[in-house]
């Protein structure tokens, strides 16, 4: 199960990849793995603000549904429309081709609430 | 010593689940895979190739003696005394209600009825037979001690014909055969839960993994997989094929449920007969029917089903058609709501998600040897 280094983590299962003003946000290697085969994304649109520790989407596998949880606050400033078409790329690819918005930080003090990739693992460890 | 996981049962073929990587979960008192690469693949393995399951949950129970013919019959709803030997038959069991106790396959093995059901259901059935049953009849407990693997696919006659010979290929939709004795044991047929062609290959539980590696070592490796519980489910969902604990239960007919041609009235008697009978007479209210949806949305168990913003039904079973390409699922509807092509909603999470009540089985591109499926009442 990969847990890449430079990524932050929520207890959800999201990663968050900082660039400059922009948090990309997706689900983890782990999150996807127990989900099964993803179906189904629905996600906010550009444009719409979403809410620390809020929903901010849904995803469907074919087993489940589960709430998507924005780790930071801020506006959606892009989404990934390749999930549309091609779900499993969550699946495939969730810290790269399976990235599901960014958002634009609001609140820098939010990145640092999230959890470090060592302390998403030790988290982790309780599943495993 | 005690863990968290030893209160669950294991089949003899865990060892295999385990080293195929297969994603182990509880089910019915068992620790089952539900699945092993995932449950999309598995899917299409099975539609186009050929899917082994391990079914092994499954509860086995056997009745012996001069009336077990009878008894059996009087058991289900559908006609299990005057078949021949080595036909198999799918049927409810009911209450005095008429709701149904379980769905069950009956082999009929000589004077023997073989029954194969459910695993969630299985001390309730064996606590339901035994309590009724006749001094000529003898109830056998043959759980444990039997493996269950389904061989499903285009592919399986091939596979199973290298493995029990070119009797396999005769065998009709819904037959079987019976070799050897005690530990040699099996018994075949031409059965299964997922719309595709298929058997259900039964061996004492000594035999069970030469069994699986036998059948794997017949099959091309390119075309042959091990399938878990969560493609079991989307197979028989796309199907149209009841699940006991979600489709029907103890508050549900079989004449609700769309088995109308697993109830024989004509018989003498049977338990539940007397309000069947009567629902007969006077019509259901509701019908499970099939609902391909047109949106991405899955609906799922409990979502409300909708015709102009009034609430008709509820959907009991529903997932990813993996192989029909739309969301699927199965709902009790009020009977006017219930005729093909009738439009409704499915409200998926605060939106409504336009669907068509389609017939079961919704997906018709199986390899099934069945004949053509009777329209529902």
């Amino acid at each position: 199960m990969k847990v890449p280094k430079e990524l932050r983590y929520t207890k959800e299962h999201e990663w968050v990849r900082v660039r400059g003003q922009e948090a990309e946000v997706g689900i983890t290697d782990f999150a996807q793995g127990e989900l099964g085969d993803v179906v189904f994304v629905e996600l906010p649109k550009v444009g719409e603000r979403v809410t620390q520790m809020k929903s901010f989407g849904t995803i469907d596998a074919v087993k489940t549904v589960s709430d998507l949880f924005a780790p930071v606050s801020g506006e959606v400033v892009a989404i990934n429309t390749d999930l549309k078409d091609n779900p499993a790329l969550i699946n495939q690819s969730p810290y790269e081709k399976g990235w599901m918005i960014r958002i634009r930080v609001a609140s820098p003090a939010e990145v640092d609430s999230l959890l470090s990739a060592e302390a998403y693992e030790k988290a982790l460890g309780a599943h495993a | 010593m005690l863990d968290t996981t030893s209160t669950l049962k294991r089949t003899p073929f865990y060892s295999r689940h385990v080293a195929l990587g297969a994603k182990m979960v509880p089910f019915a008192g068992y620790e089952m895979p539900v699945q092993y690469e995932g449950i999309v693949a598995e899917h299409r393995a099975v539609r186009g190739g050929v899917g082994v399951f391990d079914v092994s949950h499954m509860g086995e129970i056997r009745l012996r003696g001069p009336g077990a013919k009878a008894y059996a019959n009087r058991l289900v709803t559908n006609e299990v005394a005057s078949i021949p030997d080595g036909k198999a038959v799918y049927t409810p069991m009911c209450l005095e209600s008429g709701g149904i106790v379980d769905d069950l396959l009956v082999y009929a093995s000589g004077r023997d009825r073989f029954l194969v059901v459910n695993a969630a259901n299985f001390e309730k059935d064996l606590a339901w037979i035994r309590a009724r049953a006749p001094s000529d009849v003898t109830v056998e407990d043959e759980n444990e001690d039997t493996a269950q693997l389904a061989v499903q696919g285009p592919g399986a006659e091939d596979v199973l014909a290298r493995l029990y010979g070119d009797r396999v290929r005769g065998l009709e939709f819904y037959t079987f055969f019976e070799e050897g004795a005690g530990k040699d044991w099996c018994l075949v047929s031409r059965t299964g839960y997922t719309g595709e062609d298929g058997f259900e290959v039964y061996v004492r539980s000594s035999r069970a993994l030469e069994t699986w590696d036998r059948i794997f070592e017949a099959g091309a490796p390119a075309l042959i997989r091990p399938v878990g519980l969560g493609a079991r489910d989307t197979l028989r969902l796309e199907m149209g094929y009841c699940l006991y604990g979600n489709d029907i239960d103890e508050t549900t007919n079989p004449l609700e449920a769309g088995l109308a041609w697993t109830v024989r009235l004509d018989k003498e008697d049977f338990i539940g007969k007397e309000p069947l009978v009567a629902a007969k007479r006077h019509g259901v209210r509701r019908k499970l029917v099939g609902l391909v949806l047109d949106g991405e949305r899955i609906p799922r168990h409990g979502f409300e089903v909708l015709a102009q913003g009034r609430a008709v039904g509820t959907v009991t079973s529903g997932s990813m058609g993996i192989s029909i390409g739309k969301p699927v699922a199965m709902a009790y509807t009020d009977q006017e709501h219930a005729a093909r092509g009738y439009k409704v909603e499915v409200r998926t999470r605060g939106q409504e998600t336009p669907a068509t009540v389609t017939g079961r089985p919704m997906y018709t591109m199986g390899s099934v040897r069945a004949p053509k499926p009777r329209r529902a009442e």
